[in-house]
């Protein structure tokens, strides 16, 4: 097995990977390099070819692929290398990679800072529980996006569409641009749960049929799927009897969510975050382990890829520093941020105030229900708010961010609790 | 006639909840946007509402069946799938390069169709 050695080494070539691999280069890291599985580098961009990436980083409205060339070009420019086809199979805490290459075979990397960039998957169907049969016609909205967009296969022709998720949308406009038919998108929750500017001008210009409060009860087909059958549901998503609907259907695709890929993270002994599913980071991105940090979708996931960008850009500065001067002073008790009133989760969890003094902290949380009105968003120490945002609303589908800097350091302590919530005007 | 008319901007993914007073199709006030965009993507969805067109165009002997492509600028929003349908007879041959026209002058729009990435050859 051959041995290498790097300075920063980021595991995934997406949106996260490509931005860390390049700021760690710009930050002064010698050897960059990014282990990617696939042939193409960009994760997902190659597959969403729709517009709207890049206007908070790049100030134009960019294309999934755009976006993804922008950044491939920048990181080869600053001189990252990256080693594609390549699986990583196994890390421990001590920073090794041991990684199945197709170019080089079965390879060992001791790199001496780690990003790990690995975005996230789709909930799949088994996740749901949705009784009826088993036949063909059941994709994640992921799944027939790629074979649309990039196989150039039609998934179906009268479609269902469960979940109001930004890919579910996005996919029922894209197949209804290419000749199907989209029977109906379903939200089992009051509100859609992606952007609004999605509903707008995927679901309402083309008159998609929207249920909200309702799902799916029963898949009907054999072979194919035939029809579905759908249930509006109570307060506590109890389907309400009496409410059934059959919509003949021959394709069901399944927007329901995201979920940080973490089976690497969890193997090397990284603590995560039962409310994200990712890594507990520092305000430096750290994780639970010295010397791995973590950026983009494997840390929470993001609306907006401009943002996973530039929290992966924070996130390689601060693995160049590690690899270059090792673990910062530190006071040794970290500020603990957590998730309060109608806030579902708080990134980063916790901080050392050396941080702040030196970079600021970017904090970044969503709330839990929709609050359709001006409302606050705090985060409070010992019942003093630290800093105060007020919003014209707050949805789960849209992050809250806040600067933290050296002035509101000095109203806190080592061991002090920061609580992120949500109080009416 | 005096009326309230809400709108949601999809000029960027902020998505602005814009309410417009509109009097005889005259655009009186607007209040909500975060910036000049809004002013501008009301007015247009009064007047001559527009939309980006994103798809994809089948490619000869390249790496993948498909390249995608976007219309340079929105297009008047009632023609979106005719330009739609027009691309899927549209078959280029491997290499395509990103930004290269794939159909000038889309059904006499005055917007090109351009290939946002490379198709090298297989």
């Amino acid at each position: 097995m051959k041995t290498r050695a790097c300075d920063v080494l980021v595991i995934g070539g997406g949106p996260a990977g490509l931005a860390a691999a390049t700021q760690a280069r710009e930050s002064g890291a010698e050897c960059v390099m990014v282990l990617e599985r696939n042939d193409d580098l960009g994760g997902i961009l190659p597959q969403c070819i729709h517009n709207g990436f890049g206007v908070s980083i790049f100030g134009s409205d960019l294309t999934g692929p755009e976006y993804a060339g922008r950044w491939i070009r920048k990181a080869l420019e600053a001189g990252v290398g990256f080693l594609d086809r390549t699986m990583v199979l196994e890390i421990d805490k001590s920073r090794r990679v041991v990684a199945a290459s197709q170019r080089e075979g079965l390879i060992e990397i001791l790199p001496k800072a780690l990003v790990l960039a690995m975005g996230c998957r789709e909930r799949p169907r088994g996740a749901l529980a949705i009784p009826g049969t088993r036949p063909a016609g059941v994709y994640t909205a992921g799944t027939a996006q790629r074979l649309v967009n990039m196989e150039g296969h039609m998934p179906g022709e009268r479609v269902v569409i469960l979940g109001s998720g930004d890919i579910g949308m996005i996919m029922a406009r894209r197949m209804t641009v290419e000749g199907a038919q989209v029977m109906a998108m379903l939200e089992i929750l009051p509100y859609v749960s992606g952007l609004r500017r999605n509903l707008v001008q995927c679901i309402r210009d083309f008159d998609i049929p929207l249920s909200l409060c309702t799902t799916v009860t029963e898949v009907r087909g054999r072979d194919r799927v035939e029809a579905v059958v759908t249930s509006q549901v109570d307060e506590r998503w109890r389907p309400i009897p009496g409410s059934q609907e059959v919509i003949p259907c021959d394709t069901l695709l399944l927007s329901v969510g995201l979920i940080p890929e973490n089976e690497l993270s969890r193997m090397c002994g990284v603590a995560i975050d039962p409310l994200t599913g990712g890594p507990l980071v520092d305000g430096r991105y750290g994780t639970s382990i010295p010397g791995i940090f973590a950026a983009g979708n494997v840390v929470h996931v993001y609306d907006l890829v401009d943002d996973v960008s530039a929290s992966a850009l924070r996130a390689g500065h601060h693995a160049a520093q590690f690899a270059c001067c090792g673990a910062p002073a530190s006071d040794g008790a970290a500020v603990k941020l957590r998730a309060g009133e109608n806030v579902h989760h708080v990134v980063p969890q916790t901080l050392d105030l050396a941080t702040l003094v030196d970079d600021g902290v970017h904090v970044e949380l969503r709330v839990r229900q929709p609050v359709e009105e001006a409302v606050r968003v705090q985060l409070v120490h010992d019942g003093e708010v630290i800093v105060t945002k007020r919003e014209r609303y707050a949805r789960p589908s849209e992050m809250v961010t806040f600067e933290l800097n050296a002035k509101h350091m000095n109203k806190l302590e080592p061991g002090a609790s920061l609580v992120a919530q949500t109080a009416p005007v | 006639m005096r009326e309230t008319k809400e709108f949601i901007c999809v000029t960027c993914p902020v998505g602005c909840t814009i309410q417009a007073t509109i009097e005889d199709g005259e655009l009186l006030n607007v209040e909500g946007n975060t910036c000049k965009r809004g002013i501008a993507f009301v007015q247009e969805e009064l007047t001559a509402p527009r939309r980006t067109l994103c798809t994809t165009v089948r490619v000869h002997g390249g790496k993948l069946p498909l390249v995608p492509v976007r219309s340079e600028e929105p297009l008047p929003k009632g023609r979106v799938l005719d330009v739609a349908a027009a691309l899927r007879d549209v078959l280029l041959d491997a290499p395509v390069t990103e930004g290269q026209i794939v159909l000038p002058d889309a059904l006499g729009t005055g917007v090109d169709i351009r290939a946002t990435r490379d198709m090298p050859v297989a």
